[in-house]
């Protein structure tokens, strides 16, 4: 099953109650995925500044990495832990070197996102506890994408979660199974783009960085999709300034969408709608099948 | 008038009591409040009653009717009056997907649009679409009949039985075995009906009628692998 929610706002006065707001709609999908819960947010920072979402087991392996970063990278760090995930913060054209040194000093820790302003928080558990755990409420941003997993294609874990994250800024849930997931991960192989885990998703996910890394929009790189990608699929995707949603042709994963002139927001059921502001009189449809759906800031 | 408020009293209670409505009850009126999009409202009914669900609604929604007359002023989420075996059913938005699917008999009136694979293995529904209809739509179809006042998607019809198929707009791809036919005099006549029971002022000479050429559920062995 799976559910998916996402919420693109339009009107900046809102911005301060995204999490809050999502947070209720991710709620309401529990039952759609009750094994874990993940969510990707995007809060602009201050200018030239990066962010690093890691997440370890222990996080007591956060202890410490602020100063030694800060030494191996030459530039200031700062580091947020929420539970599990640790957002570090640092010049932006300094997010690549201060990678490969978190791989070196803390062997443990996987980096959940990277780029400008996207900040992803995911876990094993019940929606509400996950969203609890990381605060998600009192997050701000411009927009966000949440998931609620029930697991078909990988097992319950957290790096089996969503939202998954492949580029700078870019994030991608799905409700659905893909089925030529294994010969699209050892093409991508091939292209030199590696995946971290037994995933079907973050195949997907890595496909659509691929394809934008050759030079297509993420508008083109979702058409491809509809060629390249086997399988059930309702997708919603992320980039620093973007939103979209793609069906797949046969378009039996649900979705539905409300547009006002505060915000565009997705719901794998209305039910996740119902909360929002002005909602009796937004907008709302069912996204076609095989169309791609994209709105900017 | 009965008003039952889903929100605080919960949808088994609901479910409940109008499912224990026996055929004189003397409480016909029944008025839903809050749905707010939850599932299997007014499922399973047998009585003849009137419920006004005032909002939209989740999954299934009036599923199993029998002789209620149930009507959303909303939208509806997947299947919505499946299975249906009597009674009226009518939205007054849009329906989800496989609108009526599998439905025996009765009514279903959609007066927005309905997505895809509405009317799928229909066994003998009457559904009325005033607005289009998604891809897949009457899949399988058995008996009864669509009416489809706007356009249809891709593969209407594909591997249909007997029902019958009115659309009066465009058709972007006919299925497997569905054809275009004739509209003969009692053809108008039974879409004439149609359009009437449903509230619907469309005239019936705009239509087209599609149905199965029989070619593929006879037995061929050309269609055999």
């Amino acid at each position: 099953m799976c559910g998916i929610v996402g919420l693109f706002l339009k009107d900046k006065s809102l911005e301060p109650r995204l999490g809050e707001m999502l947070t209720e709609m991710l709620i309401t999908m529990s039952d759609r995925g009750p094994d874990s819960a993940g969510i990707a947010v995007y809060a602009k920072g201050e200018d030239g500044q990066g962010k690093l979402t890691l997440q370890a087991a222990d996080p007591g392996v956060f202890a410490g990495l602020e100063d030694e970063l800060s030494a191996a990278i030459d530039a200031p760090v700062t580091v947020r832990i929420k539970d599990t995930h640790a957002v570090l913060t640092l010049p932006e054209d300094k997010l690549k070197e201060a990678r490969q040194a978190v791989k070196r000093l803390r062997p443990d820790t996987r980096v959940m996102s990277a780029g400008e302003i996207i900040e992803i928080y995911k876990e094993v558990g019940l929606p509400g506890d996950v969203a609890k755990r990381f605060d998600i409420p009192h997050l701000t941003g411009s927009h966000g994408i949440g998931h609620t997993r029930m697991a078909t294609e990988s097992a319950v874990t957290t790096l089996g979660a969503h939202p998954f994250s492949t580029g700078a800024d870019q994030c991608l849930v799905h409700n659905g199974s893909l089925s030529n997931h294994n010969s699209l991960r050892r093409k991508l192989a091939h292209e030199g783009v590696q995946v971290e885990t037994e995933n079907d998703t973050e195949v997907a996910a890595a496909y659509l960085t691929w394809k934008m890394q050759e030079g297509q929009s993420l508008g083109e790189a979702l058409e491809s999709g509809l060629n390249d990608l086997d399988g059930f699929y309702t997708f919603v995707v992320g980039t620093k300034d973007g939103f979209g949603v793609l069906r797949d042709p046969i378009a039996c994963k649900p979705a539905v969408m409300a547009e006002t002139d505060q915000y565009v927001a997705f719901g794998s059921e209305y039910r996740a709608l119902v909360n929002l502001p002005g909602i009796e009189d937004a907008r709302v449809w069912e996204p076609e099948p095989a169309t791609v759906y994209f709105w900017k800031h | 008038m009965q008003t039952f408020d889903l929100s605080a009293d919960g949808l088994r209670a609901l479910n409940a009591a109008l499912q224990a409505q026996a055929q004189q009850t003397n409480e016909t009126a029944w008025e839903v409040v809050n749905p707010r999009g939850s599932h299997a409202i007014a499922v399973g009914l047998d009585a003849p009653i009137e419920v006004t669900v005032k909002g939209s609604t989740g999954y299934y929604c009036a599923g199993m009717n029998q002789q209620a007359t149930v009507h959303v002023k909303g939208s509806v989420g997947p299947g919505v009056a499946e299975n249906m075996m009597s009674g009226t059913v009518i939205v007054e938005g849009d329906a989800s997907q496989y609108a009526g699917a599998t439905g025996h008999g009765g009514l279903l009136v959609i007066k927005g649009n309905a997505s895809s694979r509405c009317g799928i293995s229909m066994k003998g529904i009457d559904i009325v679409v005033q607005g289009n209809v998604g891809h897949m739509s009457a899949f399988m179809a058995q008996k009864g009949n669509l009416v489809v006042c706007g356009d249809a998607g891709d593969a209407l019809g594909d591997s249909i039985y007997e029902a019958r198929l009115f659309v009066r707009g465009s058709v972007k791809s006919l299925g497997a075995d569905c054809i275009e036919k004739e509209m003969r005099p009692e053809h108008i006549e039974i879409l004439t009906d149609l359009l009437d029971r449903a509230g619907i002022d469309a005239r019936p000479e705009e239509f087209r009628r599609y149905g199965s050429a029989r070619q593929l559920y006879n037995f061929d062995i050309d269609n055999a692998y």
